[in-house]
């Protein structure tokens, strides 16, 4: 399509600033007196301690003050919270361990803030970090997920005796029984969702200003949304009250879920602001994201299908332990809950779903949301359970999916969501025709012959995304409402400026709501600018993250549009002496309905401004708009991608040969930016797959701490994708969009797994499948053979 | 990083005397894994000597049947030499697949055999090839040069000023790389010069590049991938064990990788 409107490949607006190095980061912020800030951390998984000797430190060249745990507590900063209560099957609310911004009295896993040095460089800063001593006495930590609740292990917060912070369940426990009871074949399949670290390129910062003279504080900070941290850091940490506090999130360098969270250290930085006097800034390095960042995933679960004599399925019984890690992050507890358990579903008309989950704390980095959140993690097992149970049924895998998908739509599933719309089947086709599956058996003689095995991975993901309605997400525990505003201020001369909640941290907003808004107004698309992520300028806002700015933030534009639009009528209709019925917008046109009397947008923006044609009893002069808009529904991307694999079986190399993605978006804005969240989403995923896994020693040291050890994917471990569309739009928002940021990590790693354990012909690997668990299970797959 | 002290001399002789005076002081050679490991504080030298302004110390010539690398020449420069890959290709392609663009432009054969890092890729090509080490004192052959894991026989204030490397044999390097680093989790040099074959093994070693003798015998019999069927590979008590890769792991790909370095120097 050409020109700029919905559906155009416009190039991204903002590449030009960020690939010549004119990007504006938090890094790149400087402020007039800064000191810089370097956070002492803890050595050990699990320690008391009993006392923290800064005497020597503070006397060091160029510090400016150090802070520790009861410093905070003197202050009566407030903890860092979590934001969605989860209730146990027992209704007793979830165990919340203290979460102090600077330990006090115990460390609970190795990166947790001791201390904070502030300092007139970093280097000095770090020199006194080595100076102070801390007496730790060292205890037994935690770190194995399976065993964290055994009796007699050591406890990491008192609040929480045997570690557990919640024993959860959705789902009708006596329909399932009843399912298993009358099939015909179970399946059941044990699965490890290895934990991630998140590795945004730009790592986390944050710059705490205070302004005596207006009492007011301003924190600079990579976040991914800048209203929810003040709001946090306002009436929970209780740094300012809200008008006294600016959040500004500039340029942000990606994010996957990690910069939703509020963190200790930019709470740090704003609180000592002001006791020093002076800006203080912090930058992550990279080993400090490794130990400290929340990381994703983590899940051990054990999951039975129940399948009828027709190849139906009956049931589903999930019982999965999740590791939130040794406190609870911003959202955590919500991860493994209400975003997993109800995606269980799949694409698949499951009558019976019973899902059990239980989140232990451990001696581990926190654990949140990372791209998907939760999603993968049920995609992982439904999607693994499909390939597992068609090959004990030694059906297809394709037929056995399309014997259970949904047909009709809406669809009520029996945990919680109610599906739109979507096509599986069409979807599923359309990739299986792209892939070529019917050359796949020529392919795997080619492959044989030259001495590798290969395979093919089915994975049919949906997820539920533009999050999300604000009642329903609070009557199931959300402490926030997750609706997103909007403002259209339309200058006099024409150009538009469109304030938007929504954070743009890679996603392309600057570039796709600017599309929206210059083809809905008839303007050129430069003369539309995209402001976000400052709380002085944005009045306030939820953020980007679970797929929801286009779905969510792009509709609250779209009412504000529809009142500007409006307002506009109304001036054109003084300014063109005609009745506003008599009005017609169109292509940035304003004219009377059968006449050749027409203004166009800018001069209506003007006409509005001048107010000369119209009296303020008639109308008010001027053309803003503000809207806020709460989704009816969540919405539910879904999709079909097809992974074909070849392995050396010589040294256990997996090389991803074949990929095709055919996902239905519901409308897409611009093809390209929807294309490039595909194919990053797509490496994550093989990321998680084959390559990434975060390590940590029986004594709670991570192993995997920096990219030495830790496997990013890289441009070569990766093939070219094909990227296909079907699309059924979205019923529940004006724009008919449901979301693409996550689904490539959504759908990836089931597809890789089910690939290679067909390779591999045997289903017994964990992900990341590395060449050494490849070879050892091809190995092992080998001696079976032999046998 | 703390705070150190810089020198950039611009002859060896300044180098030479600089070694000579200043105190705790680290050559730096390109700098790609000493750097880093000043920056994480692993590493607090009081000075740094960067030979990088040395012009004497960089370049590729051919000098008979040898080829003389200077010391401070670039992995980039040995990988994109005309010299080296006409008389050595498989040396070229060793240089071309050492860590990424970034540290082929910044690191040096003499910094990488310096620091003889056991995933290091040329202290197994160079014993290989049977080079010899050429240092501001002395001549010492590779066999004699590595003597275990970061550990060479430089003394005290000896700069390796050049490599010369014999031409006319067979030569190639393979190399399984950490899915992470992408090190050498096991790289296999072959090198055959008359009757004689070395086989090198680095990255799997528990103390760095070593020789692997059977088969070298097996090889010196018959220059043929298939000489390597049925020979025990090396024991997996000797080798590195990590969660990357077990011993056991290691101890197998040393023999797919030598089987894939003797197909690729027999290779026309």
């Amino acid at each position: 399509m050409a020109g700029t409107g919905i559906g155009a490949r416009v190039t991204r607006k903002e590449d030009f600033r960020f690939i010549t190095g004119k990007g504006n980061y938090t890094d790149d912020i400087n402020r007039p007196g800064q000191a810089h800030a370097y956070f002492l951390r803890s050595p050990h998984a699990h320690a008391k301690i009993r006392k923290i000797d800064t005497v020597k430190a503070a006397a060091m060249p160029g510090v400016v003050a150090i802070f520790t745990g009861a410093d905070i507590e003197a202050d009566k900063v407030g903890g860092l919270i979590c934001g969605w209560m989860i209730h146990s099957k027992d209704g007793s609310p979830m165990k919340a361990g203290a979460h102090p911004a600077l330990a006090v009295g115990k460390v609970r896993y190795v990166g947790d803030h001791v201390a904070v040095v502030i300092a007139e460089s970093l280097a000095e800063a770090r020199d006194a970090a080595e100076a102070i001593v801390v007496d730790y006495e060292p205890l037994k930590p935690v770190v194995d997920l399976a065993s964290a609740t055994k009796k007699g292990s050591p406890v990491i917060h008192d609040a929480a005796p045997d570690n557990q912070v919640y024993d959860w369940h959705l789902g009708d426990e006596a329909a399932v029984k009843a399912a298993f009871k009358k099939a015909k074949h179970i399946t059941k399949i044990d699965l490890v969702n290895n934990r991630l670290v998140p590795n945004a390129m730009e790592p986390r910062a944050a710059i705490g200003d205070y302004n005596p003279g207006e009492e007011a504080f301003t924190l600079y900070t990579t976040s991914q949304n800048p209203h929810v941290a003040r709001l946090v850091l306002s009436a929970f940490i209780g740094i300012a009250p809200e008008h006294k506090l600016r959040v500004i999130a500039p340029d942000v360098g990606g994010g996957f879920g990690s910069k939703i969270f509020i963190y200790a250290e930019e709470t740090i930085c704003v609180w000592a602001a002001k006791k020093v006097g002076r800006p203080v800034k912090w930058v992550a390095d990279r080993t400090e994201e490794f130990l400290a960042i929340a990381h994703g995933r983590d899940h051990l679960t054990h999951a039975e299908m129940a399948i009828d004599e027709n190849g139906r399925i009956l049931g589903l019984h999930v019982k999965t332990r999740a590791n939130l890690g040794a406190y609870l992050s911003t959202f955590a507890s919500s991860v493994p809950t209400y975003l997993y358990v109800p995606l269980l579903s799949g694409q698949y008309n499951i009558p019976a779903i019973y899902g059990e989950v239980e989140a232990v704390y451990t001696n581990t980095a926190p654990v949140d949301a990372y791209r998907g959140a939760g999603r993968p993690e049920a995609t992982f097992v439904i999607e693994r359970l499909m390939e597992v149970a068609a090959r004990e049924l030694g059906m297809d895998p394709a037929a056995f999916r399309k014997k259970n998908f949904i047909k009709s739509f809406p669809h009520q599933t029996p945990v919680i969501m109610c599906y739109d719309t979507g096509d599986y089947n069409a979807s599923l086709v359309k990739a299986m025709e792209i892939h070529d599956v019917k050359g796949f058996a020529r392919r795997k003689r080619e492959s044989a012959k030259a001495g590798k095995l290969r395979g093919l991975g089915y994975s049919a993901y949906i997820e539920a995304c533009g999050i999300a309605p604000s009642a329903a997400v609070g009557s199931l525990g959300a402490g926030v409402g997750l609706w997103e505003s909007a403002e259209v201020r339309v200058n006099p001369v024409g150009t538009v400026e469109v304030l938007t909640g929504s954070h743009s941290h890679g996603q392309g907003h600057e570039t796709t709501f600017a599309q929206l808004v210059a083809g809905r107004l008839g303007i050129p698309i430069e003369n539309v600018a995209i402001v976000h992520g400052d709380t002085d300028k944005v009045q306030m806002g939820m953020g980007t993250y679970g797929s929801r700015s286009g779905a969510v933030g792009m509709s609250a534009i779209v009412k504000a549009l529809d009142k500007i639009e409006a307002k506009a009528k109304k001036v054109a209709s003084f300014v063109l002496e005609a009745s506003e019925a008599d009005i017609d917008f169109k292509d940035g046109k304003f004219s009377v309905k059968g006449t050749d009397k027409s203004i166009d947008f800018a001069s209506v923006a003007l006409q509005a401004y001048v107010a000369h044609k119209f009296t303020g009893e008639q109308l008010e002069p001027g053309l803003k708009e503000g809207a806020f808009y709460d989704p009816t529904n969540f919405t539910f991307p879904s999709g079909v991608h097809i992974a074909e694999v070849e392995i050396d079986p010589e040294t256990g190399v997996t090389t991803i040969a074949k990929w095709t993605a055919v996902d239905d978006f519901g409308v897409i804005i611009n093809p390209m930016i929807v294309e490039g969240q595909v194919h990053g989403g797509i490496a994550q995923g093989i990321g998680q797959a084959l390559l990434e896994g975060a390590v940590y020693d029986a004594n709670g040291q991570l192993l995997t701490a920096s990219y030495m050890d830790y496997a990013m994917p890289r441009a070569d471990d990766l093939p070219s994708f094909r990227v296909d569309h079907t699309t059924t739009p979205c019923p529940s928002n004006p724009l008919g969009i449901k979301g693409c940021g996550e689904a490539g990590a959504i759908a990836a790693p089931a597809a890789v797994m089910n690939a290679v354990t067909d390779a591999l012909g045997h289903e017994n690997i964990a992900m990341p499948a590395t060449p050494q668990a490849v070879w050892h299970a091809a190995q092992a797959g080998l001696a079976r053979a032999a046998e | 990083m703390y705070a150190f002290d810089f020198h950039r001399p611009a002859t060896l002789r300044q180098a030479n005397s600089l070694i000579g005076k200043v105190e705790d002081a680290k050559i730096l050679a390109g700098g790609q894994t000493l750097l880093p490991t000043m920056k994480q504080r692993l590493a607090s030298p009081a000075a740094v000597i960067d030979l990088s302004g040395v012009p004497e110390l960089v370049g590729i010539e051919q000098k008979g049947r040898n080829l003389v690398i200077g010391a401070m020449t670039s992995h980039a420069e040995v990988a994109s030499s005309a010299l080296v890959k006409a008389a050595l290709p498989g040396l070229a392609a060793l240089a071309g697949g050492i860590g990424d663009p970034h540290v082929r432009h910044k690191g040096t054969i003499g910094g990488s055999i310096a620091n003889n890092d056991p995933a290091a890729d040329y202290p197994a090509g160079l014993l290989a090839l049977g080079a010899t080490i050429v240092t501001n004192r002395r001549r010492i052959p590779a066999g004699e040069f590595f003597t275990g894991m970061f550990s060479t026989a430089l003394d005290e204030g000896e700069i390796i000023t050049k490599v010369i490397i014999p031409t006319g044999g067979k030569f190639a390097y393979a190399k399984f790389r950490n899915p992470a680093s992408r090190y050498a989790m096991v790289g296999v040099a072959v090198g055959k010069k008359g009757s004689s074959v070395v086989v090198a093994v680095t990255g799997a070693g528990s103390d760095g590049v070593f020789r692997w003798a059977e088969a070298e015998a097996a090889l010196g019999k018959r220059f043929n991938a298939k000489s390597l069927d049925g020979i025990k590979t090396p024991a997996a008590k000797e080798l590195n064990s990590d969660i990357h890769a077990s011993a056991e792991y290691r101890s197998h790909l040393i023999g797919v990788m030598a089987r894939r370095a003797v197909a690729a120097a027999t290779a026309k």
